[in-house]
C-alpha cells in the first residue's frame, strides 16, 4: 500500500562525537538501569484475529492480513486465549503477581504503520506484576509484564524513480509481550545477564522464538546515572533503543554511561530524550527530545471484555509451567552429582537441556561419572549429543574413561619397576613431597601399556608401597 | 398483483410461499417506487444495481429474497459504504458486515444503502454530507436520525423491511418520526461486527419495519453470539416469532416519565396508550426512575470519547479521503471526545461517566425487580421541521433524552406507533423496554399494544 513519503529520518542520523574511545569513566557515578523489553509471541493466529501469526516467513508483504489486523471500518477485535495465558504463565515463571481481573485500553497515537491509529495495549491493569530475575549482580525486580498487537512495518523504497513509503500489515496486530524492569540493574553486564536470562525463560517456555535480528525481541534500556551514595531517581531519562544483540546492548549501556558521566562532570545537565544506537560506530545518538507530556489518551477497549480469571485457573497454569533452568540445574546437582559450572551451562537451551537429560539418565544407570560426561560435553571433548548421537556420545565417554581389570600383582610389579627406575622418588615422598605421586601415577601407567586400571587403584597400590619403603 | 412495494414482510413470505407473486416482480416494483420518489426524499445513498439477482438467488431461502434497506454504516462487500461521510466517499469494504452475511444466507437481498447522519453523529439526518432525507409522510419534516434513511425507506414503501443501528435512539426515534415499528435489540445480542464504529459500547443494530410481528422474524436472522464480536452474548436466540400473539394479562407495566418538563404533547397518547394495556389486561402504575437528564452527560461523555477514538483511523493514509472532510459535527465531536480523554481530565470525565452509567443499570435493576416492561414516549415530539437541527449542537441529545437512559445500560427496546395526528401526517411512538436479554417481551407486548390499535398505517383492524 504506497504512501506519502514520510517526513522521517531519524535513521542514520549524525552522531556527535562527545568523548574518547575508552575513557574511564570516573567512579563517582553509579548506574541505573531498567529496561524495557519487547517479545513477539509464536501463537498460531494474531492477537485479536485469525490470521497467521507468521510475519518473518510471509511470502510477501501483507499476505497476513484481514478487516481487522488492517483496521477496517467496522472490525472488531476479539482477543486471542492462548497470548494471554502464555503471558500469564511467563509472569508465574518469573514470580509475579497475577491480576485475576484485566482489561485492553487503547493506546492513541497517529502513526502510519497503526492501521486503527490506537494500539491495543494494557494501562492501568497488566495481566502480571511485581517479579524477579536473579542474576550473578543481584535480583532485578519485574514491574509489569502487559500484552498488546504489534504495530505494521514501515519499508522506504524507491519505485519507479519516486521515493515512497509502503507498508506492510504481516506483522500488524501479531501479539507482543512488554517486560518492564524496576530501575534496579547496576551494570552494563548485569543488564546483559538479565536480558539474556529472560530470553532463557521465555524459550523454555515456548511461548517466542525471540528472534533478536529481525525484531522478535527488542531491547530498550533506560540509563541514568547518579553520585555513588545518592538515593533516589535521577531526574532525568535516557532511553537507548535499536538495540539488536545482547551485545550491543552491554556496549550502548558502557556508552550512555560514558556519555552521560561526562557531561555531569562538566556540570551539564542530561536532556531526557530518546537515543537510538549505532552497532557500527559503537555510539549512541540522539532520536528525538523525550515527549515529558506524551498523553495516549488510554481508555478501556470498549469492543474488549474485560477478562477474569480465577484463582484456581492461575494455579492451573502454575502446575503446567515447565522445569526452568535454574531449577533443572539445581536437580542435575542434586540427582546426577554435577556441578554448577557445567550444570548451568547445559541447561540454557531447553530442548539441548532434554537431550542431556536423557544423556545422564542413561550414564547413572550404567554407573558412570555424571558429573566427568558434563564436563566432557560442556569442554566438547566428546560427541555433541543430539537425540540420535546418545549411544555413540555414552560408548565414546566409556571408552575415554573405562578402567580395565588388572592383576594385583602385575600392577605391583609395574610400581616397583618405577620405583627401581627412580629411586629419587621414594626420597621425595618421605620428605613430604607429594608431588611424586602424580609423576609415579604417570609411569605406572605407562608400564601398564594397553590396560587402563581404575585411577583410584593405582593411586591406593603406590600408596601402599611407597610406605613400606 | 398491484402495490405489491407496500406489503409487510409477513405479507410478502406468505405470498412468495402461495406463489401470489414473485419476489422477483416485487423486488422491481420496489425499484420503480425508489425512482418515482427517491430524488425528492433523499433515502438511499446507493441502490444496488444487483438486487433483482440477489433476489432471484435468494428466493428459496427463508427470507425468500426480500429486498432489505441497510443504513449506510454497515460494511457491504464491494457496495459503497459511507457512513455517510465524504470521508469515505470512495470506501467499497471488502467484507460484509456479520448480520449482513447471516440476512443474505436468508435469501435478503439488498435494494440499497440508506442516508443517515454522518458516522451516525446525530438525530435528523440533517449531519449526513450527502444532504438530509425528508420525512416520506410529511416532507417537510425530518425523519430522525441517525437511521433517518431506513426509517424513511420503511415508511416510503422503498423497501420490505430495513437494518438500522441504534447507539442512543437511532433506531426508535426515526421509527417514532416515521410511524414504523424499530427495534433495539440488547447490547450484545446482534454482532456489530462490520458496522462502522460510533459508540462502540452501546452500538446496536437492529430492524426497522412496518409491524412488530417483521420486527420479530428479522430480529431471528439477525441475533445471536458472534465469533468476530467478543461483546457477543453466548446465550442462545430465543425464536422471537413465538412472543408473537400472546396474552399481557397480569404483566406489570411502569409508565415512566410522566414528571419531566417538555413531554405535555406526547405524554397524554402515552397516558392512552398505557390504557390501552390495562384493558389488554397489563397492570400499569407510573413510577419514578433516575432522571434521564443525567443519561445525557453520561452518554455525552462516554460516546464523544469513543467516537475521538473510533474516528482516529480515518487519517488519510487509506481511505481516500483524509482528515479535512469531516463534517463539523464529527469535529466537535473527536474535539469534545479528546478533551474528555485527555491526561487529567479522564478520570474527571469519562471514568465519573462510567459510575453514573452503573447507577442507572442499578436504578433500572431496581425498577425491574417491580415491573415486566417499562414503557414511556420514545420521542419528546413529532418529527421536527426541516433545518431544526442546524446550529443545535445537542440537538440530538435532547430529542433522544427519554431513550439514552436504556442505551448506556445496553436495554432492549421497541417504538410503536401510538397516535396519528391525520392533519400532518405525523405520528408519536411508545417505547417500550425489558430487562436485558428480554426482547421476546418487548416483543409481545408491542405485538398485542399494535393488535389492539389502529395507529399502525400497514395493518387493517
Amino acid at each position: 500500500m504506497p504512501t506519502k513519503k514520510l517526513p522521517v529520518g531519524i535513521l542514520g542520523g549524525k552522531c556527535k562525537v562527545l568523548i574518547q574511545e575508552n575513557k574511564i569513566m570516573p567512579n563517582t557515578y553509579e548506574l541505573v538501569c531498567g529496561l524495557e523489553i519487547h517479545a513477539e509471541l509464536k501463537t498460531a493466529s494474531k492477537m485479536f484475529c485469525g490470521c497467521k501469526n507468521d510475519p518473518f516467513h510471509a511470502p510477501q508483504p501483507n499476505t497476513y492480513t484481514c478487516p481487522v489486523c488492517l483496521g477496517m471500518p467496522g472490525a472488531l477485535p476479539v482477543a486471542n486465549k492462548k497470548a494471554i495465558e502464555w503471558t500469564i504463565k511467563l509472569g508465574l515463571a518469573l514470580g509475579c503477581k497475577i491480576n485475576l481481573f484485566s482489561k485492553f485500553d487503547r493506546k492513541h497515537y497517529f502513526y502510519p504503520d497503526l492501521p486503527k491509529s490506537y494500539q491495543i495495549s494494557q494501562y492501568d491493569i497488566p495481566f502480571c506484576y511485581d517479579g524477579v530475575v536473579e542474576t550473578s549482580e543481584g535480583p532485578v525486580r519485574i514491574t509489569r509484564i502487559h500484552l498488546e498487537e504489534d504495530t505494521g512495518k514501515l519499508l522506504h523504497r524507491s519505485v519507479n524513480g519516486a521515493e515512497v513509503s509502503l507498508i506492510d500489515f504481516n506483522r500488524s496486530s501479531v501479539p507482543l509481550i512488554e517486560i518492564v524492569s524496576e530501575p534496579d540493574i547496576k551494570t552494563a553486564s548485569q543488564a546483559k545477564e538479565y536480558a539474556k536470562k529472560l530470553r532463557q525463560i521465555i524459550r523454555y517456555l515456548d511461548i517466542a522464538d525471540c528472534d533478536m535480528e529481525q525484531g522478535g525481541m527488542r531491547l530498550e534500556a533506560n540509563t541514568s546515572l547518579r553520585v555513588v551514595g545518592e538515593q533516589g531517581l535521577p531526574k532525568y531519562k535516557v532511553e537507548v533503543k535499536n538495540i539488536n544483540s545482547f551485545r550491543f546492548l552491554e556496549q550502548a549501556i558502557e556508552f550512555e554511561m560514558q556519555r552521560q558521566a561526562k557531561l555531569l562532570d562538566a556540570g551539564e545537565s542530561i536532556p531526557q530524550e530518546t537515543r537510538g544506537y549505532n552497532a557500527t560506530e559503537g555510539k549512541t545518538f540522539s532520536q528525538r527530545a523525550k515527549e515529558d507530556a506524551a498523553d495516549y489518551r488510554y481508555f478501556p477497549d470498549p469492543d474488549l471484555p474485560p477478562i477474569r480469571f480465577t484463582q484456581a485457573q492461575i494455579d492451573g497454569f502454575t502446575a503446567d509451567l515447565p522445569e526452568l533452568p535454574a531449577a533443572k540445574a539445581a536437580r542435575w546437582g542434586r540427582e546426577y552429582q554435577i556441578e554448577a559450572r557445567f550444570a548451568e551451562p547445559l541447561t540454557a537451551e531447553k530442548d539441548e537441556a532434554a537431550v542431556f537429560e536423557t544423556l545422564f539418565s542413561q550414564a547413572q544407570t550404567q554407573k558412570l561419572d555424571c558429573n566427568k560426561l558434563a564436563s566432557s560435553v560442556y569442554n566438547k571433548r566428546i560427541t555433541w549429543p543430539t537425540a540420535e548421537s546418545i549411544e555413540k556420545t555414552l560408548m565414546e565417554f566409556a571408552a575415554q574413561f573405562k578402567t580395565d581389570t588388572v592383576d594385583t600383582s602385575q600392577l605391583e610389579q609395574a610400581v616397583e619397576k618405577v620405583l627401581a627406575e627412580n629411586p629419587d622418588v621414594i626420597e621425595k615422598f618421605k620428605a613430604g613431597n607429594m608431588q611424586v605421586l602424580g609423576f609415579m601415577m604417570g609411569q605406572t601407567m605407562r608400564q601398564l601399556g594397553g590396560i587402563k586400571p581404575d585411577p583410584q587403584l593405582v593411586r591406593e597400590t603406590i600408596g601402599k608401597i611407597l610406605k613400606t619403603k | 398483483m398491484t402495490n405489491t412495494h407496500t406489503m409487510t414482510l409477513a405479507q410478502y413470505l406468505k405470498g412468495v410461499a402461495e406463489k401470489q407473486f414473485s419476489p422477483t416482480e416485487v423486488t422491481q416494483a420496489i425499484q420503480a417506487e425508489i425512482s418515482k420518489v427517491n430524488t425528492d426524499l433523499n433515502i438511499y445513498l446507493t441502490e444496488n444495481e444487483q438486487a433483482v439477482q440477489e433476489t432471484e438467488a435468494g428466493s428459496a431461502q427463508p427470507l425468500a429474497g426480500a429486498a432489505i434497506a441497510v443504513k449506510d454504516n454497515i460494511s457491504t462487500k464491494g457496495m459503497r459504504t459511507t457512513a455517510s461521510s465524504t470521508v469515505l466517499d470512495t470506501f467499497v469494504p471488502p467484507y460484509d458486515a456479520t448480520i449482513m452475511t447471516k440476512l443474505k444466507a436468508a435469501g435478503m437481498s439488498i435494494i440499497g444503502k440508506t442516508n443517515l447522519d454522518a458516522w451516525a453523529h446525530g438525530s435528523s439526518t440533517e449531519t449526513s454530507q450527502y444532504g438530509r432525507t425528508l420525512n416520506p409522510r410529511n416532507p417537510e419534516h425530518l425523519p430522525g436520525g441517525s437511521s433517518g434513511g431506513s426509517a424513511a425507506a420503511v415508511a416510503a414503501d422503498t423497501c420490505i423491511a430495513a437494518i438500522g443501528t441504534e447507539t442512543a435512539g437511532s433506531i426508535r426515534q426515526p421509527a417514532a418520526w416515521c410511524g414504523v415499528v424499530g427495534l433495539k435489540p440488547s447490547y450484545g445480542r446482534v454482532s456489530r461486527s462490520g458496522v462502522i464504529a460510533m459508540a462502540s459500547s452501546t452500538d446496536s443494530p437492529g430492524p426497522i419495519t412496518k409491524t412488530v410481528e417483521d420486527a420479530a422474524i428479522l430480529l431471528n436472522y439477525m441475533a445471536g453470539h458472534d465469533k468476530y464480536d467478543g461483546t457477543t452474548s453466548p446465550q442462545s436466540v430465543p425464536d422471537y416469532t413465538q412472543a408473537l400473539g400472546k396474552s399481557i394479562k397480569g404483566l406489570k407495566v411502569g409508565l415512566l416519565y410522566q414528571d419531566i418538563a417538555g413531554l405535555e404533547v406526547v405524554n397524554p397518547h402515552i397516558q392512552a396508550a398505557a390504557k390501552v394495556l390495562e384493558e389488554l389486561g397489563a397492570v400499569v402504575e407510573p413510577v419514578a426512575a433516575m432522571d434521564p437528564h443525567y443519561a445525557i452527560s453520561v452518554y455525552t461523555v462516554v460516546q464523544r470519547g469513543e467516537v475521538s477514538s473510533n474516528l482516529a483511523r480515518f487519517d488519510g493514509i487509506r481511505y481516500g479521503n483524509d482528515r479535512s472532510f469531516f463534517g463539523d459535527e464529527a469535529k466537535r465531536r473527536i474535539m469534545l471526545g479528546t478533551y474528555t480523554l485527555s491526561k487529567g481530565y479522564a478520570d474527571q470525565y469519562y471514568t465519573t461517566a462510567q459510575k453514573v452509567r452503573t447507577a442507572f443499570m442499578q436504578d433500572f435493576q431496581k425498577l425491574f425487580s417491580n415491573y415486566d416492561v417499562l414503557i414511556s414516549a420514545t420521542s419528546p415530539s413529532f418529527a421536527k421541521k426541516i433545518g431544526v437541527s442546524e446550529n443545535a449542537a445537542m440537538f440530538g441529545e435532547l430529542e433522544d433524552m427519554l431513550l439514552e437512559p436504556s442505551s448506556i445500560t445496553g436495554l432492549p427496546g421497541i417504538n410503536v406507533p401510538c397516535f396519528h395526528d391525520t392533519t400532518t401526517n405525523l405520528f408519536i411512538g411508545l417505547n417500550i423496554m425489558a430487562p436485558m436479554w428480554r426482547e421476546d417481551q418487548v416483543i409481545t407486548v408491542a405485538d398485542a399494544y399494535e393488535k389492539a390499535t389502529s395507529w399502525n398505517t400497514w395493518r387493517k383492524v
